[in-house]
């Protein structure tokens, strides 16, 4: 039976943006109706993203570390890896998650729709679904409709053995060969996972680096080791032809030199993703989406259409959790008339082992600026706690303003990094100077340390570090 | 040998501009002096002069970025052509007394720097519940000095802000909420202009803090006009157009030397007025990009023919975006006139922190009497406005009177000088 519904402010999405903005707005009390097209709550991040693949990596990390406990004197057997159970913990994980957030939902006093929802009018939306409900009229909506992994046509092959991020998740089976095309941050965590649980793994990224963008000091680590992890990386390299084979996927592609034809077992795709703006009735309101289908935004996510907001990956900017939960914090205390306003920053995280995060100005920005900056590197080759755990390739690295001393940026690379970086995000946002971090005590030993040590040699004068007298 | 241009110092409290244009491109020899970049400052359009010589091998900015003084804006090979050794010193803008050696940046000590440190795109130097607490006051954290380490802005100096704003000190305005205007009809959002965003920040802060009263009179102007129609030609002869702004300049200084007060700025917190012994007048002048104000230096050293020359290259200039930062500084006293456009009575803003301004309005032939008879007169419509915490109304009279007298009796005035 058809009915409509009305509400205060309909969220669409559930995933870490969306359903943070329905709870935020429901706090605030307001009437919020969230629909999200899938049963479960969580969006990309948590079905099909972020929580399944830092689960995997955490069991590849069990496997990689267990392995070169041997050289402690500390010898295992090789894992015997039980996929159907591998699998089964990890849905467990997603399940248990996401039933939380259903439970949040309820205790919030959220409508929950489960459908698919697209806009009439900047008033009301139709909902496709099995619900009573289709048809919501709203004050307010926050569009938070988030992405899709980008399939380029030449990939488009109706097989199970081409991958993206989400069916690489799904864990159907560990093929003997995977080609991982793209070495971004999706592409080489997901490489490390099958890499870790016995695939012959190959990365081709067309620029001349993995992780384009990020600096080079802190990939370098990373690359060392994933160069042995994996079977071959290919920098400055496109595939350009690829075709389904009896024994696999034959993938031709070219090098800066050469030319290579090869087959796989599978292959991944972690080229992009897109946002969802292309079906959800944005032509029935006065949101026209940018060149490559983003909504655009102010600082307080409001989009064009003034009874509209928008966050998430469906807004330009790093396709990141965190910043969607942050924007869909900032969309509803701006919908209940609270002085919120986007300004913060957003640190990156590389999970893959060793971790990569930085937050604020990189070296690569400040370069291309010409911006005049004191780096400071400490190399954990000379913290205790990166000995213990037999890890001393990481680096912690400090972007001071030289006149003000201000710390502008960190970043760094080695085992926990994406915990570490948090230290980073509080010192900037706090507007701290390097002398602030110095004069903290930082535990020992910890990986943490690092950051107070880099802060010191900035100062002139490091413990750990010997630095002659200018 | 590869060399590296930066943004020179642009002179006093300038510490940023936008790139309008940049005029070379890489591959082309610049020559020292050649202008290379056009800048947007907070105070004017200006051309950027190299001070190194050679083949432009990289150009390090794009028009649109927002330089700060010190950033590298090009680099150059240098050939056989030798910079001069005078090239070391960073062209200022204008040509003055030499700049001290280029200023290296160099770190210095984290004296109290001038507001406004986010120009480079740096996060602001306060903590989130800080810029939340901000945005609550409608207190903009650009505008805001932090009092602590590196500039850090703390929740007191948000308050103290807010205290200024109450008691007129320095006034950063809160924005306004504004109703949604595309409820009732079509709009149309334009960025204000640098021009126009100086404009609006000087107006608000001359009304806020200027007691304002204006004062109405009329000279009889039939003499005046009378010498300028006959000396019009003679000066034109030399180039020079004679305008009834020129013969007001006269005027004003005349007004200005029997009563100091008019030649002044209020120092608020020191309880103090600052009397200047220079003269220098301020002119506005309609642009394309909105109102300048150049000013003619030491207006009581110079005579008629001088000051005439001066006004025509230097609102020229204005109006070509052609005008020095420090044309546009330095005034102890401004002259506007609307005559020209046919307005009659109008009241100016003081130009803070001058405490005064006088405005010229259209003059008209009317009937007046004199010595019972009825004589067509030019009657030319005058403006004062003033600042009533330096100025009493009875002054602000006597000044007043003293302008008209002078414009009305010609001879005497440009006789006494």
């Amino acid at each position: 039976m058809a009915e409509t519904h009305k509400t205060d402010l309909l969220v669409i999405g559930g995933g870490p943006g969306g359903y943070t903005a329905a709870f935020r707005a429901a706090d605030l009390g307001l009437h919020v109706t969230l629909v999200n097209a899938d049963d479960n709550l969580g969006g990309t991040c948590l079905l099909r993203g972020c929580i399944p693949s830092k689960a995997l990596l955490h069991v590849a990390e069990l496997i990689t570390e267990a392995s070169e406990a041997r050289t402690y004197g500390l010898t295992f057997g090789d894992p015997k890896i039980d996929l159907d159970a591998l699998r089964g913990w990890k849905d467990n994980i997603i399940t248990r998650l996401s039933n939380g957030l259903s439970g949040l939902v309820r205790q919030r006093k959220v409508t929950h729709l489960t459908g698919y929802a697209q806009f009439e009018n900047s008033q009301s939306a139709s909902i496709e679904g099995d619900g009573d409900i289709d048809h919501v009229e709203f004050e307010h909506a926050i569009i938070a409709t988030g992405s899709r992994p980008i399939i380029l046509p030449i990939f488009a092959l109706d097989t199970p053995r081409i991958l993206d991020s989400t069916t690489a998740l799904d864990l159907d089976e560990i093929p003997k060969s995977l080609l991982v095309v793209g070495g971004g941050i999706i592409g080489l965590e997901l490489g490390s996972v099958y890499a870790a649980l016995g695939s012959a793994v190959t990365v081709v990224e067309m620029t001349d680096t993995l992780l384009p963008g990020t600096d080079p000091d802190l990939v370098k680590p990373l690359e060392t080791r994933l160069r042995q992890a994996f079977s071959a990386i290919h920098t400055s390299t496109r595939v350009t032809h690829i075709e389904e084979v009896n024994t696999g996927i034959e993938v031709n592609w070219e090098g800066e030199e050469s030319k290579t034809s090869k087959i796989f077992d599978r292959v991944l795709l972690c080229i992009g993703r897109r946002p969802n703006t292309d079906n959800i009735g944005l032509e029935n309101t006065d949101i026209e989406p940018n060149d490559h289908g983003f909504i655009e935004v102010d600082s307080q996510m409001r989009t064009n259409d003034p009874r509209l907001f928008a966050i998430g990956d469906a807004i330009p900017g790093p396709g990141l959790a965190h910043k969607a939960a942050y924007e869909g914090k900032i969309a509803a205390e701006v919908l209940a008339g609270e002085p919120a306003s986007f300004d913060a920053l957003i640190p990156s995280v590389v999970y893959t082992d060793p971790e990569i995060a930085w937050v604020g100005l990189t070296e690569t920005d400040a370069l291309k600026q010409g911006r005049k900056v004191d780096i400071v590197r400490f190399p954990w080759a000379a913290l205790g706690k990166a000995h213990a755990i037999g890890r001393i390739e990481g680096q912690t690295k400090l972007i001071v303003d030289p006149y003000t001393q201000r710390v502008l940026g960190m970043g760094i690379v080695g085992p926990n990094a994406g915990d570490l970086i948090a230290e980073g995000a509080l010192a900037i946002e706090m507007a701290a100077v390097a002398e602030d971090i110095a004069h903290t005590i930082h535990p020992h030993p910890s990986l943490a340390e690092s950051i107070g040590i880099a802060s010191e040699i900035h100062l002139g004068s490091a413990t750990d570090v010997y630095m002659p007298k200018k | 040998m590869a060399t590296e241009f930066k943004l020179p110092d642009l002179g006093e409290g300038v510490e940023a501009g936008d790139v309008v244009s940049v005029l070379i491109a890489e591959g082309d020899t610049v020559e020292i002096d050649q202008s290379v970049l056009e800048l947007e400052t907070d105070k004017a359009l200006v051309e950027v002069p190299s001070s190194v010589a050679g083949t432009v091998t990289e150009i390090h900015v794009n028009a649109g970025d927002r330089v700060p003084v010190g950033s590298l804006l090009i680099s150059v090979e240098e050939g056989e052509q030798q910079a001069e050794p005078e090239a070391e010193a960073p062209a200022s803008v204008q040509k003055k007394e030499p700049e001290p050696t280029a200023r290296a940046p160099e770190p210095t000590p984290p004296a109290p720097r001038p507001p406004a440190p986010a120009s480079n795109g740096d996060p602001i130097p306060a903590a989130p519940s800080t810029r939340r607490l901000a945005r609550e006051l409608g207190v903009d954290l650009t505008q805001v000095a932090g009092s602590g380490p590196g500039g850090r802005i703390s929740q007191d100096d948000i308050k103290a802000a807010v205290r200024d704003r109450q008691t007129g000190g320095p006034a950063p305005t809160a924005p306004v909420q504004l109703p949604d205007f595309s409820r009732w009809g079509n709009i149309e959002r334009q960025p204000l202009s640098k021009v126009r965003q100086i404009i609006a920040k000087n107006m608000s802060q001359a009304w806020q803090q200027v007691a304002h009263v204006t004062q109405f009179d009329r000279a009889d102007v039939t003499d005046l006009e009378a010498f300028r129609q006959r000396n019009k030609e003679k000066a034109e002869a030399q180039g020079a157009k004679l305008t009834p702004t020129i013969l007001a300049l006269k005027a004003i200084i005349t007004a200005l030397k029997t009563f100091p007060q008019f030649n002044a700025s209020l120092d608020a917190g020191a309880n103090e007025i600052i009397l200047k012994h220079y003269y220098n007048l301020g002119i506005a002048v309609d642009t394309e990009r909105g109102l300048l104000v150049p000013v003619i230096k030491d207006v009581d050293r110079k005579d008629i023919l001088e000051l005439a020359l001066e006004l025509g290259d230097i609102s020229n200039r204005a109006r070509t975006n052609k005008i020095g930062l420090d044309e546009l500084q330095g005034g102890t006293f401004t002259i506007t006139n609307l005559g020209s456009l046919g307005v009659g009575e109008f009241t100016p803003i003081v130009n803070h922190p001058e405490v005064a301004i006088l405005g010229l309005g259209r003059a008209r032939e009317e009937a007046t009497v004199r010595e019972g008879r009825i004589e067509p007169r030019l009657i030319m419509p005058l403006a004062l406005s003033y600042d009533h915490r330096v100025i009493d109304g009875a002054d602000g009279a006597r000044f007043m009177r003293k302008i008209v007298d002078a414009l009305e009796n010609p001879e005497l005035m440009l006789m006494g000088g």
